[in-house]
């Protein structure tokens, strides 16, 4: 128990726990934690004029047509309040999950009773479907989606940059065994499949279509 | 610094736009893909390419101080105050078009985010390490449909080597700098577009031969996009994009 002001405040062991209860709208068997893009949580305590604690490139939250007028950011506190902040990172960049999974995370914590929740977004480090739990892996699998083989960190090396690796790239640089049968006679049908995250195999051996977790 | 602040927007504001159209063209794809597997294709790139827009416009409107939305950016901007290159606004036609479109920009993109993955704007930086992931996997998708249809039929052969011809005077402007550009380049903001030139011709000329397509001669260029003069094609693109919002000013859903 943290306190704050002689309140107690849940412990971020709790809400880590609490946040391994979202789901990815898309994904349902993983859990937003699961998914490695939540990046951080921590208490801390916002000023009305919101001037600190604001992390390295953030981006506001999706926004609507106003008339063309931003609402001032300012008007959502008043005096310092303990405050929980969440900073997430996206899968991809137009993934139009992310709004939902924002929502989730804010309902859920509402729910135990934390009421002041920011939500940041943070774009660096990009997120890498390294981040994914070994978990979230074995459910994927359980589930019929081959998950993520690890990727380099950094960047996807030169020999693959170009077209040079040629339209079966994949085939060459990456085994994705059948998440049903296991067997590594699995071949590429589209590189991009139902979400942004996932393509789209087919098993040589047992016949099975299969979604890829694409490595990101 | 009024001045660099002015060219830092319109700098972002470009990258923006790129992605925008871009986006909005490929997702005219949507439901008539020459096959399953492509029409997702086109419309998974165009959704990555419409999130990045989005990350360059929430810069651009802390840029000017908040006075304008992401959204207002993109619904409420006549033609000329769009800032894209003029190959991204042309249209689709057929897939070999649509391709070479997205394999010369894919090329540009990622050399061009590879490069501002050192610039000195944090915020610049972090978009595109973002993006750079993206992008990369777009290259590899259009430069194997090059090599595919390239190296393919005599007609797929005839009509990509159409689209390489036809397009190729759109390539220019994208590495010629203007003092947009050469202003962010010497404040470390920005690469230096002549090394992205010499890059984007070496990989461009290694695909087409791979594809045994021919790499085009002419060194005329059309100019003016980045200034916002824009092809009469911007202007039906912006018509279907942004009717919604002016025939019904503020619909929110």
């Amino acid at each position: 128990m943290v306190t704050y002001m002689n309140t107690s405040l849940p412990s971020l062991e709790e809400i880590w726990a609490w946040l391994d209860s979202v789901s990815d709208p898309e994904i349902p068997i993983l859990s937003v934690v699961d998914l490695g893009i939540v990046r951080n949580v921590r208490w801390i305590e916002e000023n009305p004029d919101f001037t600190t604690e604001q992390t390295s490139p953030r981006v506001n939250e999706t926004s609507v047509i106003d008339g063309g007028l931003r609402r001032p950011r300012a008007q959502r506190t008043r005096r310092s309040e303990p405050t929980l902040l969440v900073t997430v990172t996206p899968t991809y960049s137009g993934c139009p999950a992310m709004a939902v999974i924002k929502n989730d995370i804010q309902r859920a914590l509402h729910q135990r009773g934390i009421d002041r929740v920011r939500l940041d977004t943070q774009l660096s480090p990009a997120w890498t479907t390294d981040w994914m739990t070994e978990r979230g892996r074995k459910r994927l699998r359980e589930y019929g989606i081959a998950p993520p083989a690890p990727c380099e960190h950094g960047h996807t090396p030169n020999t693959e940059r170009s077209g040079k690796a040629g339209p079966n790239a994949e085939r060459q640089t990456t085994l994705v065994p059948c998440p049903r049968c296991g067997s590594s006679d699995t071949r590429l049908v589209s590189r991009f499949g139902s979400t942004p995250c996932k393509a789209f195999y087919i098993c040589n051996s047992c016949l099975e279509p299969f979604d890829h977790f694409k490595c990101h | 610094m009024p001045l660099a602040t002015n060219h830092r927007l319109e700098f972002v504001l470009r990258l923006a736009d790129n992605c925008l159209i871009l986006s909005q063209r490929l997702g005219e794809w949507c439901g008539h893909g020459p096959e399953l597997e492509e029409d997702m294709a086109l419309t998974n790139i165009a959704l990555d390419l419409n999130g990045q827009a989005q990350n360059w416009l929430e810069y651009v409107s802390e840029l000017e101080g908040e006075q304008r939305t992401p959204d207002t950016f993109a619904f409420l901007r006549d033609a000329a105050e769009f800032r894209n290159c003029l190959l991204l606004e042309q249209p689709n036609r057929d897939y070999a078009y649509t391709i070479v479109r997205q394999f010369y920009f894919d090329t540009w993109h990622s050399l061009l985010l590879t490069g501002l993955l050192d610039s000195t704007d944090e915020r610049i930086r972090a978009i595109s390490e973002k993006s750079l992931k993206e992008v990369r996997y777009h290259l590899r998708h259009s430069s194997g449909w090059v090599i595919r249809l390239g190296d393919g039929t005599e007609e797929s052969n005839r009509r990509i080597q159409k689209a390489i011809d036809d397009l190729w005077g759109y390539t220019g402007e994208l590495c010629t700098p203007d003092v947009v550009d050469e202003t962010l380049c010497a404040e470390r903001i920005g690469p230096d577009l002549s090394t992205i030139r010499t890059n984007w011709l070496t990989a461009v000329h290694d695909v087409l031969t791979e594809a045994t397509l021919r790499v085009p001669e002419s060194s005329w260029m059309h100019t003016g996009g980045k200034q916002g003069i824009h092809t009469e094609a911007l202007g039906y693109l912006l018509a279907e994009m942004q009717f919604l919002q002016r025939a019904y000013p503020q619909a929110q859903w």
